[in-house]
């Protein structure tokens, strides 16, 4: 591994208190041990941050890291991490997007930008190659994504615009960082780490090359990857045709779609009204795919101007379409589309709004909110109520100001946090965990809170990818999702998009990883880094004091009332104990020295 | 010419994987700056367009050129000689198409050369937005493109 091969070499430092900035070697070893993006901003910031820094103060860092393959034509590599502790949930907050702007981070002639400190007014950061200027943003300061990244593209020229909306700078705990107008480093609030910096948005323009080490081999495994990728059922047909909307009649059939924050059945009988192959039907315009990608799930979207939900934008994808639909019962794709829109044009993450609503619904519901406080009737089922508590909660008004905290908060200020759907504070998305073991276990164990790509459980458990595995059986889950966990922080560290993972698996991420950066390390070896990944994030959170691996009581003792998993209920704890038996970790789930020894991080 | 590049915009998803094996093709490298196929995204028609060299029988580019640098190789494409380049980018302003472009990294003109015969642009394309096909079957693709662009002003 060398600088030139896959990386840069350079890495951008800022000071925002100080308005200055300077470049310094990326730091090889690291990169080799942590692979890039995610692994190797987590490495970043747990060297430079104390893990008890107050996640809403500007002494929290925040790195943008991109990984060794970001930038070249492997498959789907235009990924980049943000890392910084979260708002959210006080854990390791590492959130992957995709788009455009991570690969020009690195033509620009960058693999990470760091970011420490906070500017006295709003500013930006505006990189032409090695033209670095922090610029005055005070303009920008309380316009919505989509505005600002128009009005930076106009006034830069032909730049990729990372940019946080108004919530981000008001400090909602679940405020996205959006690239490109519709792509977010979405989950954990690190949009507030940027607003609490005074730092509005990120341009870059870069003009430079990204090499790798082996072209000819590079060239023969990326080939391979793709061939796969575009003949695999999942990659190749479903996900291009319906975007991941495909999953909504998929885990309907499987009685799996969480309904009413858990409190309802689990089949819903509406379920095909917002399904992807009901959006294709109608409001489709296009799909859309990121930087150097052959699945291109993303879905151009319009509703049209004689509906009351009018707009224009990107998704749903399959969370959002859960999150504002099926979790608060509503049928109305338009609606859904809607509340989406919002999201990506005000820099929210639609997973925890949508059910942080339906949680609001339900405590509505059983009276322990009252009416007056949200301003009118709430209940399940009011596509209205959902569009307009979105807005709400992006514009900061009335009710919406409880809404941005979350559920766990808002649940907690009504003297019901047991009623949150989240783990470690963030909620967990669209798969109940009571119909799929192997997901109670991944959303219980996620290094950041409830969340469903920190080990896809769905892939083996539902769509039988690899192999198909028993849902609702417990055994043998703990180590099968250690595998998933570390190949998971592989995929997300090299820089690729984790759906390739539904086509292709180890052999192919660690082929085009080798050629690239020049190494003969086995298959093993480098799935090993993921391993060590995901230990590093682990170690961080314990120092930080992150609550135990726990989820809702709801999901442990309130049985599926009805579908193919009625009766169940998560049988976590046995799961746990087999998973950090696996994991090398003792009964308590801490790494013990031995194994953070064999992982060099002793 | 044994064959030539057919665009189908519609198909189009914006990845730009093309542009990134063009450069890759040609340098060993990625850098869509160096691409000779171009992206355009219309984002609020929603419509993506690849542009690219379509190797014209009466080519500007070549017409034009003071040092015979840029010719008409056996298989019908426009080959442009390093050699003999001055760099005056004369076949730049000439081209009527744009797809004859100069470079301040390289410090070169740049076209495409359709690979030697197997454009990588239309090898990697996902969906089939470009492909490369004989010569014959031109027409036929020709209408369906035709057919597309029209469908699209419609809806526009």
């Amino acid at each position: 591994m060398a600088v030139g091969n896959a990386w840069i070499g350079t890495v951008l430092r800022v000071d925002l208190t100080t308005g200055t900035w300077g470049t310094e070697p990326l730091r090889m070893k690291d990169a080799n041990d942590f692979v890039g993006a995610r692994g190797l901003g987590t490495k970043y910031f747990c060297d430079e941050c104390d893990p008890n820094v107050e996640p809403l103060s500007v002494e929290n860092k925040l790195i943008y890291m991109t990984g060794p393959l970001t930038g070249t034509a492997a498959t789907s590599a235009g990924r980049f991490e943000v890392v910084a502790k979260a708002p959210l949930t006080g854990t390791i907050g590492a959130a992957n997007s995709g788009g455009h702007f991570g690969p020009e981070l690195k033509f620009a002639g960058y693999d990470g930008i760091i970011f420490e400190g906070g500017a006295d007014h709003p500013v930006y950061l505006y990189i032409n190659d090695d033209r670095i200027e922090l610029r005055d943003a005070t303009h920008l300061w309380g316009k919505d994504v989509h505005k600002t990244t128009d009005m930076l593209i106009e006034e830069c020229g032909n730049v990729r615009v990372s940019c946080i909306g108004p919530t981000g700078e008001r400090g909602c705990l679940f405020s996205a960082i959006m690239n490109e107008k519709n792509r977010a480093a979405g989950r954990g609030g690190l949009g507030a780490v940027m607003g609490v910096k005074n730092l509005k948005a990120v341009v870059v323009r870069g003009t430079g090359p990204v090499k790798v080490a082996r072209p000819e081999g590079f060239l023969r495994e990326l080939t391979k990857a793709r061939a796969i990728i575009q003949a695999h059922p999942v990659t190749g047909t479903g996900m291009a045709a319906y975007g991941t909307q495909i999953l909504m009649n998929i885990l309907n059939e499987v009685g799996a779609l969480p309904l009413c924050n858990g409190r309802g059945g689990s089949i819903f009988d509406h379920a095909d009204e917002i399904s992807g192959e009901k959006l294709s039907e109608t409001y489709l315009v296009k799909n859309q795919g990121c930087f150097g990608c052959s699945i291109a799930c993303g879905r151009v979207t319009r509703i049209p101007d004689d509906s009351p939900y009018a707009g224009f934008g990107e998704g749903p994808e399959y969370e959002a379409g859960w999150s504002f639909g099926a979790d608060c019962q509503v049928d109305d794709l338009a609606a859904v589309c809607k509340a989406n829109f919002i999201c990506n044009e005000y820099g929210m993450d639609p997973i925890t709004l949508g059910a942080t609503i339906a949680c609001a619904m339900e405590l509505s519901e059983m009276g322990a909110i009252p009416e007056s406080d949200i301003g009118f009737p709430l209940r399940f089922g009011d596509s209205d109520a959902v569009v307009r508590l979105t807005k709400m909660c992006a514009e900061g008004e009335g009710f919406g100001k409880l809404l941005e905290l979350g559920s766990y908060r808002m649940a907690e200020h009504y003297g019901h946090a047991e009623l949150s759907m989240s783990v470690k504070k963030q909620e967990m998305p669209a798969y109940d965990a009571r119909a799929i073991q192997g997901i109670a276990l991944e959303y219980a164990t996620s290094n950041r809170g409830g969340c469903h790509v920190r080990g896809y459980m769905i892939a083996p458990e539902v769509l039988g990818l690899p192999i198909k595995t028993d849902p609702l059986v417990t055994e043998g889950k703990g180590s099968l999702l250690k595998t998933f966990q570390d190949l998971t922080a592989l995929c997300d560290s090299v820089g690729i998009c984790l759906f390739t993972t539904f086509g292709m698996g180890l052999p192919e991420i660690a082929g085009q990883y080798r050629e690239a950066v020049g190494s003969d390390e086995s298959d093993e070896d480098i799935l090993l880094k993921g391993e060590r990944i995901w230990n590093l994030e682990k170690r961080f959170n314990m120092a930080a004091g992150v609550e135990k691996d726990t989820l809702p009581p709801r999901l442990l003792r309130e049985a599926l009332p009805s579908g193919p998993a009625k009766g169940k209920v998560a049988e976590l704890q046995t799961m746990l104990a087999d998973y950090y038996e696996v994991r090398g970790w003792t009964s308590e789930g801490e790494p013990t020295d031995e194994k953070l020894e064999q992982l060099s991080l002793g | 010419m044994t064959g030539q590049l057919v665009i189908d915009p519609k198909r189009c998803v914006a990845c730009r994987t093309c542009e990134l094996m063009c450069s890759f093709g040609h340098h060993d490298y990625f850098n869509p700056r160096l691409a000779c196929v171009s992206v355009f995204n219309y984002e609020y028609a929603a419509v993506t367009v690849p542009v690219m060299c379509l190797q014209c029988d009466e080519a500007s580019c070549a017409a034009v050129c003071p040092t015979g640098a840029l010719s008409r190789n056996a298989d019908g494409v426009v080959v442009h000689e390093d050699a003999k380049c001055i760099v005056c980018k004369m076949c730049v302003s000439a081209c009527p198409l744009g797809n004859i472009a100069y470079s301040p990294i390289t410090k070169n003109v740049f076209k495409c050369d359709l690979c030697g015969g197997e454009p990588k642009c239309a090898l990697f394309c996902p969906t089939g937005a470009i492909t490369f096909v004989e010569s014959d079957e031109v027409l036929a693709k020709k209408r369906a493109v035709a057919d597309n662009f029209k469908k699209t002003l419609e809806e526009a």
